[in-house]
């Protein structure tokens, strides 16, 4: 046989025999997923002026879906409209549907308390009210009613404290005042505080941009932990941040969406320039 | 810093060099300002606190004789039956004469008894007169008691009155010094603690007034200002500064409030006395009115402070508990208003102090009349601190000169205590976020 | 060994590229044992397998560079973990060029079947042997971040060159003692480069495993003793060296 010849029966023999690799290694395999948070059209105003321009996108269920975008692109106002905290800002209007598990969240029928008990929220700087560690984690479950007595009541507050990865600094003394941690465990402490209340939905505006590298990647490494129960979104100024810890990215700017994906795609082969730009740090 | 290295400054330390002096110069005047500022300020308050304290403090202690008392049952039970009403109508008053008579026997004219019954205050045939509704038994004994001295002698002791006067131009008389003298030789004249001012009423004698009617009236008073202002005041405040749309009603009703801090204290008092008075026809000189008026005096000053301690309540507190689920009254209730509670106490307590001090309203309203009773309840007439010393001080009597400042350096002693509980309370308060 | 990452998918996605690695040299060595040993016992089947097996190096090239890629793109290591990343690349490429070498090697066997056999088997088979236990032993340091056993393999690789070099040597000699050698000789030649060739990755392999643990590539020049660049056999049977 002519080398030549060979080769080129390689080259198609290669593609197919690549195919079978799958069994040497097996790449890690993510299952289809359902999406949890589907928004159509959205749109915001901000008395008059628009923030937002019909945004659709799907925040898929156990998933972690990271916003990124420049200063003032509306990731966060975006991620504000999941569970209407835009609803406090006056003269604030939001239009479109956000659907989750059939029902339109932006809807008027919609009770808020009872969809904040289901999107739970975490925000920039860490924010713990001036209670004890004790009172904050049970803050949530005792205005929802979700403890039948103070044995449940504490059950609940372990928990969380515990998949929070705060217990064990916390658990002698509980009783102390929650704003007396560092300012990693105070965002632990409200990470707990938000899953107390067993939401489905988590949303995090920027939760590390206070923190230093160690609390960051402790942080980091909660929501790889916790994303097996919640869905999660996280909107962040780190575009590091947010190709090692989410799974889907969606890119704004200027209140547009304009590219959403896999993270592995969108930081590899980008299909839309802008998205390239931005995140080589060609544009701010 | 070296000196040998200022060779080679680049021109903008030495532009700023240039300018150091002066501004140095200008943040020593300035502090200079304010340490002056402060100075007249603090001797302001030392030469009203000195010349009011060196006019009262001597109103604290209270002259008294001690004499040997007979109780002669003849004048006290001439039926010696011990009936109560029979010794309650007895004429101690004799008895203190009768007293007088046995020390000075000397003393036989009757214009010169007058002037020796003069020198113990008509008060003591009532304190006799408790001695025996007691305890009867001391009938037909002999005791030393210690009887109230006139307010004249008490002048003259205290050294209001000199001795060394015209007769004509003093109250006391010179057979009057004299008995006086010789007591004082005895060792019978006291000065002890003037109790009678902190558990008396007001009285036309000045050696029997006290102040306490006057206590327990502004007792009274602020227990209605405060049950009345602060709940309406803070929910006043919270309705305004947490539940109300901004829209162009409530910049009106801001406007208005800060203009009803402003208005002249006696515009309430008429506003009580037309309606309260006049249309509800309340009781008058009651504490019930005074403190309804009061009550809206301090209510402004309550909703001013307490929406500026809920507005200084961080929004992230208030956007956490919203995110977690809780409701617009829950967040208001559970998080905002415990942590805006110190500044709304503090405005409230500044307030509070502000009304015990008011006067003209109070006048409007007829808190003025002469009152001797302690009052038992809030509808009963009664007087405040401020009032008693506005009466008191156009009395005629030399005596009350002493006791209107006394009453003034409790009234001021009691505002003081307030401003600083209001300090330590802001202080203890105090939340780092 | 170093301690471990606080993101603990970081450390999974790190120890996926090392098993890959470590996958892809068990092939390779288990390509090049195979093609020897079917060359010596002229086993045909053997030598097609080795062929059609070159594949799978290949994909696991393939694999390698984009587990790579996404731990650039998602992880931006610095420090040892940019290292190891590089480190694997280079390695993976190194590997697929011992594999390429040992299907050339089995291809020709199918050609010499019919060739006599001539006393040069015991030089290949040992000369074959060193480089195998050179790719165990590299690959061994690579996984055990192990430096001296990296700098040691290196080493060995001047008895590969000493090795080709006689063989160069003899197999001239045969082709000049008959003729009817020439064709087996010239293939059992490109043989014996391409085992000596093999060496050479095995070395690039431990100076990149030296570069991964350390940071810097080894000083001094790796040792080499490959004299048939200079090697001339004239037709009086003597053998001369220049």
């Amino acid at each position: 046989m002519f080398a030549f010849q060979e080769k080129k029966e390689e080259a198609k023999v290669t593609q197919a025999a690549q195919a079978q690799e799958a069994e040497v290694i097996p790449v890690p395999e993510e299952p289809p997923v359902e999406n949890k948070v589907v928004a159509d059209k959205v749109t915001v105003h901000y008395s008059g002026a628009q923030a937002l321009f019909d945004i659709d996108l799907e925040i898929p269920e156990r998933r972690v879906t990271s916003l990124i975008g420049p200063s003032g692109c509306g990731k966060s106002t975006f991620l504000r409209c999941i569970n209407r905290m835009n609803d406090t800002i006056e003269g604030c209007e939001v239009g479109g549907t956000i659907m989750m598990d059939g029902d339109n969240i932006n809807g008027n029928d919609i009770d808020v308390v009872e969809l904040r008990a289901r999107v739970g929220m975490v925000f920039q700087k860490p924010n713990p009210f001036p209670k004890s560690i004790y009172d904050n984690v049970a803050y949530g479950p005792r205005i929802h009613g979700l403890a039948s007595d103070s044995a449940e009541l504490d059950e609940i507050v372990h928990r969380s404290l515990e998949k929070a990865g705060l217990w064990n600094e916390v658990k002698d003394r509980l009783l102390e005042p929650g704003t007396g941690l560092s300012g990693g465990q105070q965002q632990r402490l409200c990470i707990a505080r938000a899953i107390a209340v067993s939401p489905e939905v988590i949303l995090m505006d920027e939760p590390c941009s206070a923190l230093d590298p160690i609390a960051t990647a402790k942080i980091e490494e909660l929501i790889d932990e916790i994303r097996e129960n919640f869905t999660i979104v996280i909107v962040t100024h780190s575009m590091q941040q947010a190709a090692r810890v989410s799974q889907y990215t969606a890119f704004f700017h200027l209140g547009k969406l304009v590219e959403k994906g896999l993270t592995e795609k969108i930081f590899t082969e980008p299909d839309d320039q802008r998205t390239q730009d931005y995140i080589t740090g060609r544009f701010g | 810093m070296n000196s040998s290295q200022a060779t080679t400054v680049n021109p903008t330390t030495q532009k700023i060099r240039a300018g150091l002096k002066k501004r140095y110069a200008a943040e020593r005047r300035f502090q200079f300002y304010g340490m002056a500022g402060i100075s007249i300020a603090v001797i302001a308050l030392l030469i009203l606190f000195v010349s009011i304290g060196s006019k009262g403090y001597t109103a604290f202690v209270q002259t008294h004789v001690e004499l040997e008392v007979f109780f002669d049952e003849q004048i006290i039970d001439p039926s010696g039956e011990r009936k109560t009403d029979e010794l309650s109508r007895a004429d101690y008053a004799g008895v203190v004469k009768a007293t007088l008579r046995a020390r000075f026997p000397e003393v036989k004219n009757r214009r010169d008894k007058r002037q020796l019954y003069g020198l113990i205050s008509t008060g003591a045939a009532f304190d006799l007169r408790e001695m025996v509704m007691t305890d009867p038994s001391i009938i037909g004994t002999t005791q030393r008691v210690e009887l109230i001295a006139s307010d004249d002698v008490d002048m003259l002791i205290k050294g209001h009155i000199h001795r060394d006067t015209e007769e004509s131009a003093r109250p006391i008389k010179d057979k009057q010094i004299a008995w006086i003298e010789q007591l004082e030789e005895a060792g019978a004249v006291s000065t002890p603690f003037n109790e009678r001012l902190f558990s008396r009423g007001d009285s036309r004698e000045p050696e029997l007034a006290g102040i306490w009617g006057a206590i327990v009236g502004s007792f009274y008073t602020m227990l209605v200002t405060l049950t009345l202002s602060f709940p309406l005041g803070v929910a006043a405040a919270i309705y305004l500064e947490e539940f109300a749309h901004k829209s162009k009603l409530a910049a009106l009703i801001e406007v208005n409030i800060n203009n009803l801090a402003a208005v002249p204290s006696i515009v309430f008092g008429l506003l009580g006395l037309a309606v309260f008075l006049n249309f509800f026809q309340m009781p008058r000189s009651a504490p019930l009115v005074g403190g309804v008026v009061l009550a809206l005096m301090t209510f402004p000053t309550i909703i001013i402070a307490g929406r500026a301690a809920l507005k200084s309540v961080p929004p992230s507190i208030r956007e956490a508990a919203a995110g977690l689920g809780a409701s617009r009254t829950q967040v208001v209730f559970h998080h905002v208003l415990p942590l805006a509670m110190p500044g709304i106490l503090t405005g409230t307590i500044i307030g509070m102090a502000r009304a015990v001090g008011e006067t003209a309203p109070l006048l409007m309203i007829g808190m003025v009349a002469f009152i001797v009773d302690i009052p038992q309840g809030i509808s009963d007439p009664a007087s405040v601190l401020p009032v008693q010393v506005y009466l008191w001080a156009d009395a005629p009597e030399r005596a009350f000169v002493e006791r209107t400042s006394a009453t003034t350096m409790v009234l001021l002693g009691f505002l003081i205590a307030m401003n600083a509980a209001a300090v330590m309370l802001r202080k203890k308060f105090e939340r780092r976020w | 060994m170093a301690s471990e990452h606080i993101v603990k998918s970081f450390d999974e996605e790190l120890s996926r590229l090392d098993n890959l690695v470590a996958t892809m040299g068990g092939l390779a060595e288990s390509q090049l044992h195979d093609s020897l040993a079917a060359l010596i016992v002229r086993d045909v089947a053997l030598a097609e397998k080795v062929v059609a097996e070159d594949r799978r190096i290949d994909g696991m090239e393939e694999e390698i560079n984009d587990q790579a890629q996404k731990l650039l793109a998602l992880r931006h290591p610095v420090a040892d973990d940019l290292r190891l990343v590089i480190a694997g690349l280079k390695v993976s490429s190194d590997l697929e060029r011992i594999g390429d070498y040992a299907k050339n090697i089995a291809k020709r066997t199918q050609i010499l079947t019919d060739a006599p056999k001539l006393g040069t088997s015991n030089s290949i088979k040992r000369m074959g042997g060193i480089v195998e236990s050179m790719i165990r032993d590299v690959l061994d340091a690579y996984l055990a971040r192990d430096i001296d056993k990296a700098d040691d393999v290196r080493n060995r690789d001047e008895e590969v060159d000493a090795l080709h070099s006689s063989l160069f040597r003899e197999l001239l000699t045969y082709m000049m003692e008959d003729p009817r050698n020439i064709s087996y000789c010239t293939h059992l030649l490109f043989v014996a480069k391409n085992i000596e060739r093999m060496g050479d990755h095995v070395t690039n392999i431990a100076e990149n495993v030296i570069f991964m643990v350390s940071g810097h590539r080894p000083e001094d020049a790796r040792p080499k003793d490959d004299e048939t660049p200079f090697t001339l056999v004239d037709s009086e049977s003597a053998v001369s060296s220049v």
